[in-house]
């Protein structure tokens, strides 16, 4: 397989310096950016609801299982659970499900736009379809991931403390006391900037893949798996270098 | 008016565009025609800036698109309407959507006057009673009329058609030939066809551009075209006998209108050049 990644990181950053320009009507921009908003946001809060609770629910039963010592207080289960999601199941796991989600959704309605003749049909118009189409997508992923990803932590404490609960591990004071056990206020900006990072990912990887699809009906379907696989890799990537150089 | 000087467009070592030059004039109907692979699609998205040329120049109203930055070509582009060969027409708006798309973008007017003029267009291209389907809903032949309704909603100075008749029965080819040729003429439209369809060729073509292996092989309007001595011309339009007998009945036609003297010195004159 060729691997063309200069070609592609020139064009991607080209892309990117192409969405900014004076848009020309802002009231049609709002428009655009409020319905992908609804869109990523609205439309995907399904799944992450699902996930984000069951989650939790696993990380407390799998926490409790690996912590038999009679000497560590059940409250530190809640403690493990609340970490373990804000710095890494909510941003990443959910991120990586976003990815799958609305990345393939973005691809595949640029693409099919492309395929279609819609975004041409656009720059005779004379509008910038950078501009237009995909400035909007990122920036309400910027603005919609993160409040998924602080949704997806919320309920993921709280599937935790049902899990617990239900299964009899701790009952819910023990959960409550061990979440305000040494709570670093620093771990919630740790999570709220890797879902910056991934949300930008998810929908600009999403965007140049599907922007520039050439061909018909299968270069589609490619297009939309090849930017959720690269999405997904950069996510994890990103997730070891923020890490690394955040905690 | 648009007017092509010398263009050129290759894609790697292949030359799609040979040098092609024509001048294309308002309130007609001008064809490009030529067998598939002759370089017609190419050369209407170099007309319309959707490709650059390599060489050449570009002109609408004298000015040079070519050469242009990409804020002044959105000005001329401000002033082209384009029906696509597939209508892309936007999925997720209704055709009143479609249609109201360009003023909402662009458009100065109130909501109520916005709402006029796409009720105007719609009904210029007899879809009124469609404004609320999708496009999904609709036949093609409805979808080309509701890409000529949203091509038309800002007057353009240019309308560009890139295969209008591919995929719809005689009847609606012939429906929207008539729309497109009484628009041009109506409104003064430099109107631009990309086009296989014979019909359109032999009922709309004021003038007509035949395409050959990237070069023009031959140009002329609907009435030289039954005269033309041109070979591959010939080979092209008049490819069946049908065609041939009907080429052969319009030369009767047109002799028995006493225009042959006025046609056959016009030939001659071609020929002596």
């Amino acid at each position: 397989m060729e691997f063309k990644f200069f070609y592609h990181f020139g064009n991607f950053l080209l892309m990117l310096k192409g969405m900014f320009s004076r848009p020309e009507n802002m009231k049609m921009y709002w428009k655009q950016f409020m319905q992908q908003c609804v869109d990523i946001g609205v439309g995907s809060f399904g799944i992450v609801f699902i996930i984000s609770l069951f989650m939790g629910g696993v990380t407390t039963l799998q926490t409790a299982y690996q912590l038999v010592s009679p000497i560590i207080p059940k409250s530190t289960i809640a403690q493990v659970v609340r970490d373990t999601i804000i710095l890494e199941f909510a941003p990443t796991l959910t991120c990586i499900v976003l990815a799958g989600v609305v990345g393939s959704k973005i691809a595949s309605e640029l693409g099919n736009m492309r395929i279609s003749e819609q975004i041409d049909a656009l720059e005779i118009m004379g509008i910038n379809t950078k501009g237009y189409l995909i400035a909007p997508k990122i920036m309400a992923a910027l603005l919609m991931i993160p409040v998924l990803v602080a949704i997806a932590g919320f309920l993921g404490i709280y599937g935790g403390k049902a899990a617990g609960e239900l299964s009899g591990v701790l009952s819910g004071e023990q959960f409550m006391q061990g979440l305000r056990q040494e709570f670093k206020a620093y771990n919630v900006f740790f999570a709220m900037a890797k879902s910056y990072t991934f949300g930008f990912i998810i929908a600009s990887v999403s965007a140049y893949y599907g922007y520039n699809v050439s061909g018909g009906a299968l270069e589609i379907g490619k297009a939309s798996t090849t930017s959720v696989v690269v999405s997904c890799v950069l996510i994890l990537f990103m997730d070891y270098a923020l890490t690394a150089i955040l905690l | 008016m648009i007017e092509l000087q010398n263009i050129r467009k290759g894609f790697g070592e292949k030359e799609i565009l040979k040098g092609v030059s024509t001048i294309m004039e308002p309130g007609k109907v001008n064809l490009i025609i030529g067998s598939s692979g002759s370089g017609k699609t190419v050369m209407m998205k170099c007309i319309v800036g959707l490709m650059n040329v390599d060489s050449g120049k570009v002109l609408y109203d004298n000015q040079d698109f070519t050469a242009m930055e990409e804020k002044e070509k959105k000005t001329i582009r401000q002033e082209i309407g384009m029906l696509f060969q597939g209508s892309a027409l936007f999925d997720s708006m209704t055709v009143e959507q479609n249609v109201m798309f360009p003023l909402d973008m662009f458009g100065t007017g109130t909501l109520k006057e916005k709402k006029a003029r796409v009720e105007e267009c719609l009904e210029r291209v007899q879809l009124k009673e469609a404004a609320k389907k999708f496009p999904a809903e609709i036949s093609g032949g409805m979808k080309k009329r509701v890409g000529i309704a949203r091509a038309i909603v800002l007057n353009p100075k240019y309308l560009f058609c890139d295969e209008p008749n591919s995929g719809l029965d005689p009847q609606t080819s012939l429906l929207i030939d008539k729309l497109i040729t009484e628009l041009t003429k109506e409104y003064n439209i430099t109107t631009v066809i990309n086009t296989h369809d014979m019909n359109t060729v032999m009922e709309s073509g004021d003038h007509i551009v035949y395409m050959y292996q990237g070069q023009k092989q031959w140009e002329g309007s609907n009435k030289d075209i039954v005269f033309s001595k041109d070979q591959k011309l010939n080979d092209f339009i008049f490819a069946s006998e049908f065609l041939r007998e009907a080429k052969e009945m319009r030369q009767l036609e047109m002799f028995k209108d006493g225009k042959w003297r006025e046609q056959l010195k016009k030939e001659q004159g071609k020929e002596g050049k």
